[in-house]
């Protein structure tokens, strides 16, 4: 059989979502950002929530997010999105509304946005990529950078005694009880991203149904930052982050 | 019944990441030698008769530069 | 006939967003303006009007909401006190970055740090100049008393709209406290969706096929493109200059002495001028309603015929500097204040003027 008898529009099984946008992403090669843009454009394409969904971007290297997903935007203060996120919803309730952060803006100076609109229970998504370091402004320590991972402000390795320990903010999330799913994926692997992707469709239906706050955390892999190959970033976050991180579902109500 | 494959790469958007190489059950895909006008070496089918349409390849791409084609043989 | 009631100005504010068709009020408990979220809560207006309330974490968080509300072509109000305003610097200089609408109350109170529950009007840098980061300005409106409150809600969402820029409604803990009989304007209905997606074309109301996404961003890594966002914001704020200078003239048309006062000593200071024309001194008193824009072209108008200006404050001096600014050396500028939160009683300001023009 030739690939011209394959390659034809009627055999196309997989191909860019329309609510991409033709735009090619900043994001270093291999990096989950882009991945994990790609499965929330596919979602909102899947439920045809497009004309309903307001994203609300962070401080950090997805601050660009809205020139990738073609849907109407607000670019937050750094950390401050759950906050703006809570009055888009409750002032369009019928809308789709999700913030999209990273560790820095997520668990380090947002945590008492996240706290308060995971407790009040806002309608919203939350889709949290944790890589452990602060990408953007150049791979310092993160919250959630392991102990003895080195980045530009830990040069000699986390240490607990000075820098403090790893936090499990997903963990803390989950107790509080405006969440109604919380759940904690990665994108690494083909089996991997299709979890993710299911887990943020059930957040975008939990939050249609007013269920309450689905927070979604990813286990990322910042290769840069790691200073690694994206495919040894990859092995190396199975390796490290996955026993400090541990994988699947830690609430679902 | 068999399933036959085939990928296209969009070697422009391509940034030689290489997570769809070690995706691909089947050995498909490969680095080109060339490189694009960033200067990426992109990813292409170098083994067509491998492909399955599996969509592994796909899913996993950062940059959604691979679209999937599929037949039952 | 229009309706008359008692009411603190604190809660006029509360009243007149209702009555104003104020979609959301977000806002964190500081002494002196609590009645403002306490009368909300009470009022209940989710079950009449639609408005949404929340009590939000913190007041970062409550000008964050506003951030939001207002991305969505909302009115969106908040109030707050001095240390909650300096929380709130940040977002308010993101929402003039990024062109958004809202107002702010700020009931202020002495500083510096947690500094005094009582009055003050140490918050006029602040307010007028900057606070947060970048070259932005707000509108500053400076009620003087609780029917001002009221009305300047108002007047500061048609401002605030005019002009896509955060409106700071600088009260005082005296207006915000005192009672007084307040006119209920006829009620204004919220805004509709749908007309909220037909007027404000930029706001974040869901993409539709028929348009581009919209973004609401104060971000340009481009320094041509800042720089050109940066020159967009200055002519901004040349045409609230223009156009949108508010004042008050209290016995200025023969005036050889001019108080310049906003907000509760303004109030004080017209009895200092009825004291001062009893004993034949002529002065009068040039009330700033906007604080920004100030206004300048009418110091400058009145100065040919003074012999002595002097600003009354209840800060350490502050607005004085944009008297001497205007004021530019043609004559004394004076300036009296009191801190701590002590309000000058008419009688006090009128010893300190006399002592300055021996």
């Amino acid at each position: 059989m030739d690939l011209k008898d394959i390659i034809k529009p009627e055999n196309r099984v997989y191909a860019k979502t329309p609510v991409l946008t033709e735009n090619v992403m900043h994001y270093c090669p291999g990096c989950s950002h882009g991945t994990v843009h790609k499965i929330i454009a596919e979602v909102i394409e899947e439920m045809g929530i497009q004309e309903k969904t307001i994203g609300i971007s962070p401080v950090g290297c997805s601050v660009f997010a809205y020139n990738y997903v073609d849907i109407d935007w607000q670019q937050a203060a750094h950390g401050r999105a759950p906050a703006v996120a809570t009055a888009t919803k409750r002032l369009f309730p019928d809308k789709y509304v999700f913030t999209y952060q990273g560790d820095g803006d997520l668990a380090s100076i947002g945590t008492a946005e996240i706290m308060h609109a995971c407790n009040r229970g806002e309608n919203i998504v939350v889709i949290f990529i944790n890589n452990a370091i602060y990408g953007m402004t150049g791979g310092q320590m993160a919250p959630t950078t392991l102990i003895g991972m080195k980045t530009s402000t830990s040069p000699y390795g986390r240490s607990e005694e000075l820098h403090g320990n790893p936090l499990k903010i997903t963990e803390l999330i989950a107790q509080l009880d405006g969440t109604c799913f919380v759940t904690r994926q990665s994108v690494q692997t083909a089996a991997a991203a299709r979890k993710t992707k299911r887990a943020i469709r059930k957040a975008f239906e939990n939050s249609g149904q007013s269920k309450g706050t689905s927070f979604v955390e990813v286990v990322s892999a910042c290769n840069s930052g790691w200073k690694l190959s994206p495919v040894k970033a990859n092995e190396w976050m199975v390796e490290n982050m996955f026993p400090q991180y541990p994988l699947g579902d830690i609430k679902d109500r | 019944m068999a399933l036959r494959g085939a990928i296209v790469v969009d070697s422009e958007k391509c940034k030689g990441c290489s997570v769809c190489l070690v995706n691909c059950p089947t050995n498909t895909i490969a680095l080109a030698k060339e490189v694009n006008s960033k200067g990426y070496n992109f990813a292409y089918m170098a083994y067509p008769e491998n492909c399955t349409g599996c969509t592994n390849c796909a899913t996993v791409c950062p940059d959604t530069c691979i679209t999937v084609y599929r037949v039952k043989v | 006939m229009a309706e008359h009631i008692l009411m603190k100005g604190n809660e006029a504010i509360a009243i007149s967003a209702i009555r104003n068709g104020c979609d959301g009020y977000f806002g964190y408990p500081i002494t002196p303006q609590s009645e403002v979220m306490e009368t909300l809560m009470e009022e209940k207006p989710w079950e009449t009007t639609g408005m949404v309330v929340l009590q939000a974490e913190s007041e970062t968080s409550s000008i964050n909401m506003l951030y939001g509300g207002a991305s969505c072509g909302k009115k969106v109000m908040t109030s707050s006190s001095s240390p909650g305003l300096s929380l709130m610097c940040e977002g308010l200089s993101y929402l003039a970055g990024a062109e958004l609408p809202c107002v702010v109350v700020n009931v202020v109170r002495g500083g510096p740090g947690l500094g005094t529950i009582q009055p003050g009007q140490g918050d006029y840098f602040q307010a007028c100049k900057g606070g947060g980061h970048g070259d932005y300005k707000m509108v500053v409106l400076a009620p003087s008393s609780a029917q001002e409150m009221y009305d300047f809600v108002d007047l500061g969402f048609d401002l605030a709209f005019k002009y896509l820029n955060p409106v700071l409604i600088l009260a005082d803990g005296v207006v915000g406290q005192m009672m007084e009989k307040v006119e209920l304007k006829p009620m204004k209905p919220r805004w509709s969706d749908e007309f909220i997606k037909s007027t404000f074309k930029w706001a974040t109301t869901g993409k539709t096929p028929d348009r581009k996404q919209n973004v609401i961003t104060s971000l340009a890594l481009d320094a041509a493109v800042h720089e050109r966002l940066n020159h967009k914001l200055q002519l901004k704020y040349k045409q609230m200059q223009q156009e949108d200078v508010r004042f008050e003239t209290f016995m200025c048309d023969d005036a050889e002495h001019v108080i310049v006062a906003y907000g509760c000593m303004a109030r004080i200071c017209e009895n200092t001028v009825e004291l001062a024309r009893a004993e034949g001194i002529k002065l009068g008193l040039l009330r700033p309603i906007t604080l920004f824009p100030f206004p300048t072209e009418e110091i400058n108008r009145l100065v040919p015929q003074l012999k002595t200006m002097m600003s009354v404050e209840l800060s350490a001096g502050q607005m004085v500097e944009d008297v001497r600014l205007a004021v530019n050396g043609r004559v004394p500028v004076n300036f009296f204040g009191r801190l701590g939160g002590i309000v000058p009683s008419p009688e006090e300001v009128f010893e300190a003027f006399k002592k300055e023009i021996k």
